[in-house]
């Protein structure tokens, strides 16, 4: 087994997901499948091979930094599940 | 159908001698979706009143001599496309109420060179599928055969073009998105150079192999869709800012004298026989049009499922991270704080196939597991692009099958996600390599179904694919056919 349960469920926590008991079998199953097909790539060297990023070679895609229109709060807000005094409202952070 | 036998400058011909109208040409359309969208399901959103007034403006623009490239012409986007005022879902449950408050960059280009924009279309949920199943809003039904998928994930886009609901779609391809469905749908996708079109107000998925791409009837038509797209965006860092050549202008070329190549691990034990006899006619065509065929090796294409698979799930369990129900999308909160916030929305407004790249992609990056999973297939993607270079040092093109079956029905990988992953084994590595190509049809299989040519060209080189497949085209009548629906 690449991929035990009790990793399932950590992974879970990390990925802000929730896996319900009944579903944790199978989802292993499948991710411990996929885990042991990649593993095919252990059959390469890649010893002193530089790990590409990105098709394209750009490293800094600077700008000019010029004051440019934005989106606006209304706009910004729009799809907010609850916005209050143009802000994002999310549940309580820090204990009181 | 008014449009299904015409190519858009065709149909522009019609609209300046005023024997045909915007308006006419997309009530048409609209009411061509109604039609067959019951059994097809390839819209999610149709903009029926946004459509025909901006038919109607075209019309005015038409008249006085105002003539754009698109200028009337009926086309619809993916459901991954922001489209200012109207909704984006990704087809999925946790962007069901998400009203744009922009345009992508590439709608911009649309709107600005006149088309209508008849509506958004189905998709696998966050572009996240080959089949069209993996949908909030329900599975795409293949216009051929309605008990058959019709490929994913731009599987609306495919298929809407297919069933002549509308004239030309654009789609996205992350490891064949584009390519597969079109092939699946007898229509021609393109998949251009990572960083030729830009990627500003795509929905994210793996943002190192997304690009924008353009479906349509005819080769014709996929160039014309890929002048009005290309070029660089000062709003995506990743576009590159090299000349848009006038894809249009050369078309006619021909292919003689050009080499072109045929890897030798595209043509495995296994691939379908009808796939390997229209493959094979494809290729006696091309010799016949003067064309030099070359055999080349791609020695690392065998790795590239498994390197593609957890590139782009790590990139998705990044890029995915932003759906938390604070400023977009739905939101789910009992009251057990912010992190029961989030798992609850994650949880319920993802789907199974999301949900299960963005784990796999999560443990790939995580402590411990990040030089084995992700680093080694960052470096093994570098050895599949210098095949690609090596390859492209002795050939002008690469010939392949777009898939190795055509489409299957329905149901039947859902339960098999890794056997599902392997059906993009040909369109995966132009991706990993960032280089371009096209699915064109070469051909129908014994019950029927579409199968589709790729074509592969080096960076930048979109003028020369579509050339030869211009070529094809002219030679052969497998475009001319439409599904019966």
């Amino acid at each position: 087994m690449k991929i035990s349960q009790k990793d399932v469920e950590h992974v879970a926590r990390l990925a802000r997901l929730t896996v319900a008991p009944e579903e944790l079998n199978t989802l292993t199953g499948q991710m411990d499948a996929i885990l042991g097909y990649v593993d095919k790539l252990n059959e390469l060297d890649t010893d002193g091979i530089e790990p590409m990023a990105h098709a394209v070679p750009i490293s800094n895609a600077f700008r000019e930094d010029e004051i440019r229109p934005a989106i606006g709060i209304e706009r910004a807000l729009q799809n907010a599940p609850v916005a209050e005094d143009g802000c994002f409202k999310v549940p309580k952070i820090i204990e009181s | 159908m008014t449009f299904h036998d015409l190519t858009i400058q065709e149909i522009h011909q019609k609209l300046r001698s005023g024997e045909l109208t915007s308006v006419k040409l997309t009530q048409d359309c609209l009411e061509r979706i109604k039609a067959t969208d019951g059994r097809l399901n390839a819209f999610i959103t149709v903009c029926e009143d946004e459509a025909l007034t901006a038919a109607a403006v075209a019309d005015q623009q038409l008249a006085a001599g105002h003539e754009k490239l698109l200028t009337g012409i009926p086309v619809a986007v993916k459901d991954i496309f922001n489209t200012l005022d109207v909704r984006t879902t990704c087809a999925s449950k946790i962007l069901d109420n998400y009203v744009s408050p922009y345009d992508a960059t590439t709608v911009t280009k649309l709107r600005e060179q006149g088309a209508v924009i008849v509506g958004k279309l189905n998709m696998d949920e966050f572009a996240m599928g080959s089949s069209g199943e993996n949908s909030a809003a329900g599975v795409v039904h293949n216009p051929w055969d309605t008990e058959r998928v019709p490929g994913g994930s731009s599987s609306g886009s495919a298929a809407a073009v297919a069933a002549g609901q509308v004239v030309a779609t654009l789609g996205t391809d992350t490891g064949g998105s584009v390519r597969q469905p079109a092939s699946h749908c007898g229509v021609v996708g393109f998949k251009p150079t990572y960083g030729r079109v830009s990627r500003y107000g795509v929905v994210a998925f793996a943002s190192s192999l997304d690009q924008v791409g353009p479906i349509a009837g005819n080769v014709e038509d996929c160039a014309l869709m890929l002048g009005v797209i290309a070029g660089y965006d000062p709003a995506d860092s990743t576009s590159v800012d090299c000349p848009v050549p006038d894809y249009l202008k050369n078309l006619k070329t021909g292919v003689a004298g050009k080499k072109i190549g045929l890897p030798k691990e595209y043509f495995i034990a296994g691939l379908d026989p009808d796939i390997k006899k229209a493959v094979d006619a494809a290729i006696a065509t091309y010799r016949k049009l003067g064309a030099e065929i070359i055999e080349v090796s791609l020695p690392h294409t065998d790795y590239s499922v498994a390197c593609y698979y957890l590139i782009a799930m790590a990139e998705a369990s990044s890029n995915l991270a932003r759906y938390d129900g604070v400023r977009f999308g739905m939101r789910q909160d009992t009251g057990e704080g912010l992190i029961g916030m989030y798992q609850q929305t994650r949880t319920a407004g993802f789907g199974d196939e999301v949900k299960r790249r963005i784990m796999l992609g999560t443990y790939a990056l995580s402590s411990g597991y990040y030089d084995a999973y992700y680093l080694k297939a960052q470096k093994v993607r570098t050895l599949i692009r210098e095949d690609f270079r090596t390859v492209f040092e002795q050939v002008d093109l690469l010939l392949t099958p777009v898939a190795p079956t055509p489409a299957f029905k329905i149901g039947k990988m859902v339960d098999d996600p890794l056997q599902m992953y392997l059906s993009d084994i040909f369109t995966i590595p132009t991706n990993l390599a960032g280089t371009c190509a096209m699915s064109l049809p070469c051909g129908f299989s014994g019950e029927g179904l579409p199968i589709g040519l790729q074509l592969i060209g080096k960076p930048f080189a979109e003028a020369e694919i579509l050339q030869a497949a211009y070529a094809f085209e002219q030679a052969t009548d497998w475009s001319d056919r439409a599904p019966g629906l």
